[in-house]
């Protein structure tokens, strides 16, 4: 078992999508639900917008999971958008599945303009997850740490 | 002369290795490299070519040179610290060995690389005769002898016992310890491989024209185009050659410092020479081209006629197209092919 | 087979069908095969035997950019690559006359080095065995020990583009082409990290594998593109060892022939193939078997979708064990 630092606590990058995710955080906020305030919101105008380099950016400079949140499937602002999204991520996830990398630290979730409640609790369940996976050191770069 | 037996090689490195960091060629995911020895390493001195060249001990792939770091008005500076240890390179062939020596020409003259030199300073290198070469070995146009290659301390390997010969006061101290040998021995072993070495398909290459006076002769030579069309413009052969120095300086910002490190680069690469303004070789003929001229002519004309080449081979066998130097040393110069 | 490519490129030149003919033609030993362009003047020089590993296929791109037409000699994996190239619109097809060369298999020399045997002077052909003279003597080996990995997996006997085909193929498999991935999934992620680990640190970072790959034909690369933030020239740490290699994988996926050169081509030996492999895995597995490659216009499963395709969750939930 990986030794726990005491002081350690996890870096979350959620990737959102401009017109649903973001406004469902949005919503989660105006509503009083709470988060962790270790997720780092990232807007994004659509979750194929997500290029695979910026999850493995997110890893590289610290983070220790990485989740996307767009519009439901069929609900895309620009149509097909998160349909991409959604094979290329399933692709990605595997790879690095292959590679070792633990394959609880991404996700995706879909999550609309009205889910506050969703996106609280999908962020508040993952905070969870990666809490008990620990530190990432498998894909992190060690000259970002210090 | 000093000898010891091949199956006590391991307590000799485990000797060095108590007090010093020991390189030897050491096989990982079935590919020999020098790497630091470690109890348990798999030592393969009977590898004749590692895949890279033993000038990253010297000169490694990647280096830190500072770091610094800007917190409100103050900045911190802190240089990489120079190697100050005493270190031994186990098992170097007489061509890297001797393309220290012309690395040495580019990184200790004026300005001098300090990271170079400190490492130059503090390194003992054990050479190994070439037992088996092989056809892709051409050393011997280039003044190598790989019956006896030099460095601080010589070694052979006869049957099961390695006989070494102390070149230096460094490599008399390293082996010091050792049993006296007869010299016959290993004296037979520098004929056995000097006959092997005149069998060699390609040690005959005739360097004739091959210096500054021809520049423009063999700049111009019209042969580039179909010499250097199936180039596939990738770094293999810049990154296994032991004399290639070329290298880059970069940053890498992580938000609270920056680390400016160097790391080899090739003239292979298209970027290799984009300035702010331009990019001064704008095909892959321009850039291969300059590869084999820099090696072959600008170097010589520049350092007392010594070539940029060792004669390693590695070019020959890694090339993915079967691209390398004999092929420009054929074509361009007065060799018959 | 070579006397017939030569004659027919002959005929072709001479009759103006093509101006000019790619194909292999000797490099210093008597084994090593170059990818060459010839015209009338050398056109003898072409050589086509059991070492012609290369796949030239990614060549036309630069060649249809000039005028005429060029010959090109394809291999039946290479004619794969071809094909993509043509659904990519990097080669227009008629300014290429390709022509279909059987081919049983071809040789990789390292293996035939790794059985020992040293200081190679001459490689010959001899039916399904090989006659090597040595400096240190001379020895035969079975031709199907040392062929090249990618022909372990061949990808069969037949061309899937060509105007004409000149000579006999062979299907050259050895068992399943999934079998090394499927093993690897089967690992513990820390194991298949170890394995990894060992395999990526060897990278030396020399580019070989995306230039050689006919799917890489970008242009400007990301990892050349100064204004990524991505650009390495260098592997300066673990993380971009992972980064190069999985970004590289990924950007192919869907499009990879599956032609094998990037593990040919690595001077450090790293079983690249085995990334694009599992991306082919997985497409057929999750959205149907797909083969790049298989004819020209085909749209690839990742610039495609359907409304009932799997969860990214699939990953958490699929076979092999967690940590």
């Amino acid at each position: 078992m990986p030794v726990k630092n005491e002081n350690w606590t996890p870096t979350i990058v959620a990737f959102c999508c401009n017109w649903c995710s973001y406004a469902g955080a949005d919503l989660a906020g105006s509503s009083r639900l709470s988060y962790p305030a270790n997720v780092k919101i990232i807007r994004i105008p659509c979750s194929c917008r997500l290029n695979p380099l910026f999850v493995l950016r997110a890893f590289q400079r610290g983070a220790d999971g990485v989740i996307l949140c767009g519009c439901h499937p069929g609900d895309c602002h620009y149509t097909t958008g998160n349909y991409y999204a959604r094979r290329r991520m399933t692709l990605l996830f595997s790879m690095l599945d292959y590679l070792g990398i633990d394959r609880r630290r991404t996700r995706v979730e879909w999550v609309s303009a009205a889910e506050g409640a969703k996106f609280s609790a999908t962020m508040n369940d993952f905070a969870k997850t990666i809490t008990e996976l620990g530190e990432n050191k498998k894909l992190g770069d060690l000259r970002c740490k210090e | 002369m000093k000898k010891i037996a091949m199956a006590s090689l391991n307590a000799l490195f485990a000797r060095i290795a108590a007090d010093k960091k020991l390189y030897l060629p050491i096989e990982k995911a079935g590919k020999v490299d020098f790497y630091e020895w470690s109890e348990g390493e798999n030592v393969r001195l009977d590898a004749l070519k590692t895949v890279k060249s033993a000038k990253d001990v010297f000169f490694p792939q990647v280096e830190n040179l500072l770091k610094f770091r800007v917190e409100g008005k103050s900045i911190e500076i802190n240089q990489a610290p120079l190697c100050e240890d005493d270190f031994v390179i186990f098992g170097v062939r007489g061509c890297d060995a001797k393309s220290f020596e012309i690395l040495d020409r580019v990184f200790l003259v004026d300005p001098r690389d300090e990271f170079y030199a400190s490492r130059r300073a503090h390194g003992i290198v054990v050479t190994l005769a070439c037992g088996e070469p092989e056809e892709s070995c051409f050393c011997t146009n280039f003044g190598v002898n790989p019956a006896n290659p030099g460095g601080d301390v010589t070694a052979w390997i006869v049957g099961e016992e390695m006989y070494l010969q102390a070149n230096t006061e460094k490599g008399e101290k390293l082996i010091a310890e050792l049993d006296e040998a007869d010299a016959k021995a290993a004296q037979d072993e520098q004929a056995r491989i000097t006959e092997i070495v005149g069998k060699l398909p390609l040690n005959n290459l005739n360097l004739e024209g091959f210096d500054g006076e021809h520049l423009m002769e063999k700049f111009n030579d019209p042969k580039w185009e179909g010499l250097s069309r199936a180039c596939l413009g990738c770094g293999t052969c810049t990154f296994v050659c032991p004399t290639c120095q070329c290298y880059d300086i970069r940053d890498f910002d992580n938000g609270k410092s920056v680390t400016r490190y160097r790391c080899w680069d090739s003239c292979m690469y298209s970027d290799f020479t984009l300035m702010a303004a331009e990019n001064s070789r704008h095909t892959q003929l321009q850039r291969y081209r300059q590869r084999f001229m820099h090696k072959l002519v600008y170097f010589p004309a520049n350092n007392e006629g010594v070539y940029s080449c060792v004669g390693c081979g590695r070019c020959v066998e890694k090339c993915p197209q079967g691209l390398n130097i004999v092929r420009v040393i054929k074509a361009l110069g007065v060799n018959e092919k | 087979m070579q006397r017939m490519m030569i004659d027919r490129a002959k005929e072709l030149l001479a009759s103006g069908q093509v101006n000019r003919v790619l194909g292999w033609e000797q490099g210093e030993h008597s084994w090593d095969r170059t990818p060459a362009f010839f015209d009338g003047g050398n056109i003898e020089n072409l050589k086509y035997d059991g070492f012609c590993g290369p796949n030239v296929s990614k060549y036309l791109v630069g060649e249809v950019a000039k005028d005429g037409v060029v010959l090109a000699f394809l291999k039946p994996c290479d004619s794969w690559s071809f094909n993509q190239l043509a659904t990519e619109h990097r080669i227009n097809t008629e300014k290429v006359y390709a022509i279909g060369v059987g081919c049983r298999g071809k040789i990789d020399v390292e293996k035939v080095r790794a059985k020992g045997i040293k200081g190679i002077l001459d490689i010959a052909e001899d039916g399904d065995t090989l006659k090597v003279h040595t400096l240190y003597g001379d020895s035969t080996v079975e031709r199907k020990e040392v062929l090249l990995d990618k022909c372990l997996s061949c990808k069969g006997k037949e061309h899937k583009a060509g105007a004409e085909f000149i000579g006999q193929s062979e299907e050259t498999s050895v068992g399943d082409k999934f079998e090394l991935v499927a093993k690897l999934e089967a690992m513990t992620p820390d194991e298949r990290f170890a394995f990894w680990r060992s395999e990526l640190s060897k990278c030396i970072r020399c580019n070989a594998c995306r230039n050689v790959c006919p799917a890489c034909s970008c242009i400007k690369c990301v990892f050349d593109n100064p204004h990524t933030g991505v650009q390495n020239k260098a592997a300066a740490d673990d993380f971009e060892e992972n980064l190069f290699h999985i970004i590289r994988a990924f950007h192919v996926a869907g499009r990879c022939t599956d032609c094998g050169e990037c593990s040919r081509v690595c001077p450090q030996g790293i079983p690249l193939h085995l990334l694009n492999r599992k991306f082919i895995k997985d497409i057929d597995e999750l959205y149907g078997e797909y083969r790049a490659g298989a004819e020209i216009g085909q749209r690839h499963p990742l610039e495609n979708f359907d409304k009932g395709d799997c969860e990214p969750s699939i990953v958490h939930e699929r076979g092999g064990s967690a940590q």
